[in-house]
């Protein structure tokens, strides 16, 4: 093991993957030269040359779409967008072309590529710059959607996504990349569509993804010593497709549940996690399942206010509590 | 690939003139390539003319935009590619994918929804696809194949092979961003990319001048420092000569090109609206019908002595029993299985 930032992991996954595959390029806003908006391709340009890892200009419908005409062709792009705020302007590229460029061909032409780049609020950015759309990107059959909350996973679903012969969503913590946790030595690969149980617990199960893991633990933590509750926290990692094997198993156990995530909560990916859990092992329930969320409303500026729309571990704690009966 | 100024456009007499090197190509044609285009020609519009049929019987449905009128652009551009370039077209391609050489039996089976259509029933009328002659599909949102074609493109110039990629789209495609953002990156970074604007004079209801602020299209691509051509695009000549020039331009110079070729379709903008009476008359129709590009081609045959009626018409009836044959082969055809529902949205169905 070595201990790496999140930046960093993300990084020597996109170096071994593009010494690995010489069809792997990487291309988006400041990508080559400013070593990325957020480093995440530091060095890349110097060691791999400007035909692979390509400044484009500011027009993110253009070149996602150039990407996926890429993939078309046989390539297998890393698209960065700066920001999933501003994917909105690709994502006619995304959603029309590349996740049904092989069910329309009829099997005939894949689009492997990989749209990445941060997503969720960071701080004070306002309503513009603070949004998490995984639940958009989840709705589209053909799209896969990764979102990793560790340095390890962070390196381990890129190189898998790359590798995938299709598109995948690969959605970054904006908070996330300083991050620093272990990170295996050698090649590393995590398959999609894998949750992982990041902390074991027999009494209430809390599924998060991405940036509520870390509210997740304190919340565990905190259940832990203030009312000697057992939770285990079940990290979804893989949005669609949806891991529902591992939820089942922990829920089984724990028959009770509390999902937390960045987004807002109508039609999010909580509604689906609660849905599939009702539906198919609703007997294993001993109390309805609780959602935690961002507060319904467009991102405020205000740090206050800002603090408040978002899911911390007393939320997290509280809703626990409630599926516990404990208050 | 950083962006580095050119020189500015230079085929200034082709920009004067849309028919520039037309003669030069109609003398160096000889009879055979006349007759095969001809044919070509042909079978475009009886296909379509036949397509139009089946669908007013319920044969195929959803949207179904025919091509008829442009014909002299899909077979004049196709004639100067090769077989391993990359073509990407938007909804109204069902000319461009017979041009392209996609068997007649396999695109109207998949306007019939069956499994033996090129893209096996899933895509039907908007969606062709044969990948394995490079045709990467018809789009159907306008403008959204304009960058997979420039990627197509940037494919070629990556892995280091003389291949072209052509984007085809309609003249309202001209007004959106997908459009401008492609050109740009095609143009700043030489990208082998051609892209055929089919000027028909109509963005479904709306006329040119009711959607956009400047007539020549063609123009737009200087803001990008590409060359750029207007085609008369209903002489087939004409065509074959520009894109020839756009090919050569592509493959052994990394150059864009943007060809705006003028063209009309004679009839609706899909089968859902008539030919003429709301946005158009019957009068402009019928003037635009009476230079065909059936009849340029016909006309110069016959001037030099290659075509007389009766060899005419024999072709006309080849033509007709090969599209009766597509259309037999495509009523009869099986649909796709039920599970095939499930199939192609992933590689791996897991």
């Amino acid at each position: 093991m070595v201990t790496m930032t999140y930046r960093d992991a993300l990084n020597e996954a996109l170096r071994e993957e593009m010494h690995r595959d010489e069809t792997v390029f990487l291309m988006g806003e400041e990508v080559g030269e400013y070593d990325g908006a957020y480093k995440v391709s530091r060095g890349l340009l110097k060691e791999f040359g400007p035909m692979r890892v390509v400044d484009t200009p500011i027009a993110e419908l253009g070149f996602t779409g150039l990407g996926v005409g890429a993939a078309m062709a046989g390539l297998r792009p890393v698209i960065e967008v700066m920001t999933f705020n501003f994917a909105l302007l690709a994502i006619d590229q995304i959603v029309n072309s590349a996740a049904k460029m092989r069910y329309m061909s009829g099997g005939q032409v894949g689009v492997p590529m990989v749209i990445r780049g941060p997503g969720g609020a960071a701080l004070q950015l306002a309503a513009q710059h603070s949004q998490a759309f995984e639940s958009w990107y989840a709705h589209i059959p053909g799209l896969t959607v990764v979102t990793p909350a560790t340095p390890a996973d962070a390196k381990g679903l890129l190189k898998s996504a790359i590798r995938s012969d299709d598109p995948v969503v690969f959605m970054e913590g904006e908070m996330l990349y300083n991050a620093k946790g272990e990170v295996p030595e050698g090649e590393h690969v995590i398959p999609l569509g894998r949750a992982d149980n990041k902390r074991a617990g027999g009494d209430v199960t809390i599924v998060c993804h991405s940036k509520t893991l870390q509210p997740a633990l304190k919340a565990a933590d905190q259940l832990q010593e203030e009312e000697g509750v057992a939770a285990e926290v079940i990290d979804l990692r893989t949005i669609r497709p949806l891991d529902t094997e591992t939820l089942f198993a922990s829920v089984t156990k724990t028959h009770r549940c509390v999902v937390a995530e960045e987004g807002w909560p109508f039609a999010g990916v909580g509604a689906q996690v609660v849905d599939t859990i009702q539906r198919q092992i609703f007997d294993e329930l001993d109390a309805p399942i609780l959602r935690v969320t961002a507060a319904d409303v467009p991102m405020p500026y205000n740090k206050r206010l800002e603090r408040t729309a978002k899911v911390d571990p007393a939320k997290i704690v509280a809703a626990a509590k409630h599926v516990l009966y404990l208050e | 690939m950083t962006a580095k100024p050119k020189a500015p456009p230079t085929d200034d007499a082709a920009r004067r003139d849309p028919s520039h090197g037309a003669e030069e190509a109609r003398r160096e044609a000889s009879a055979e390539e006349c007759r095969a285009w001809l044919r070509q020609l042909l079978l475009l519009r009886r296909f379509e003319e036949k397509a139009g049929e089946a669908y007013s019987i319920g044969k195929i449905g959803g949207f179904c935009h025919l091509y008829i009128g442009q014909e002299a652009v899909a077979v004049g551009t196709m004639a100067a590619l090769r077989e391993d370039d990359y073509i990407v077209t938007s909804y109204r391609e069902h000319g461009l994918a017979l041009a392209r050489g996609v068997p007649a039996r396999s695109v109207m089976a998949e306007l019939f929804g069956k499994a033996a259509g090129c893209s096996h029933g899933k895509g039907g009328s908007m969606h062709l696809f044969d990948a394995e002659r490079n045709f990467l599909g018809g789009h159907a949102i306008v403008g959204g194949q304009i960058p997979l074609g420039t990627g197509m493109a940037f494919a070629a110039k990556y892995r280091g092979t003389d291949q072209v990629s052509v984007s085809y789209f309609g003249e309202a495609a001209a007004n959106i961003g997908s459009f401008h953002e492609a050109l740009n990156m095609a143009a700043l970074w030489k990208l082998p990319a051609i892209y055929v604007l089919e000027n028909n004079g109509y963005g479904m209801g709306t006329a040119i001048a009711r959607a956009t602020a400047t007539m020549d299209l063609f123009h737009r691509a200087y803001s990008y420092d590409m060359d750029a051509e207007a085609v008369d695009g209903q002489d087939l000549f004409a065509v074959k000569a520009a894109m020839m020039r756009a090919v050569a331009r592509a493959r052994e110079d990394s150059r864009p090109t943007l060809l705006e070729m003028r063209t009309y379709r004679y009839v609706g903008h899909s089968m859902s609206d008539a030919a003429h009476g709301t946005y158009r008359t019957k009068e402009e129709v019928e003037k635009y019908r009476k230079r065909d590009p059936i009849e340029v081609v016909s006309q110069h045959m016959r001037d030099e002595g290659m075509l007389d009626d009766a060899a005419k018409d024999a072709l006309d009836e080849e033509v007709k029993a090969e599209v009766q044959d597509a259309l037999d082969f495509a009523d009869q055809a099986p649909e796709p299985e039920l599970e095939e529902l499930y199939t192609d949205v992933y590689a791996d169905p897991a």
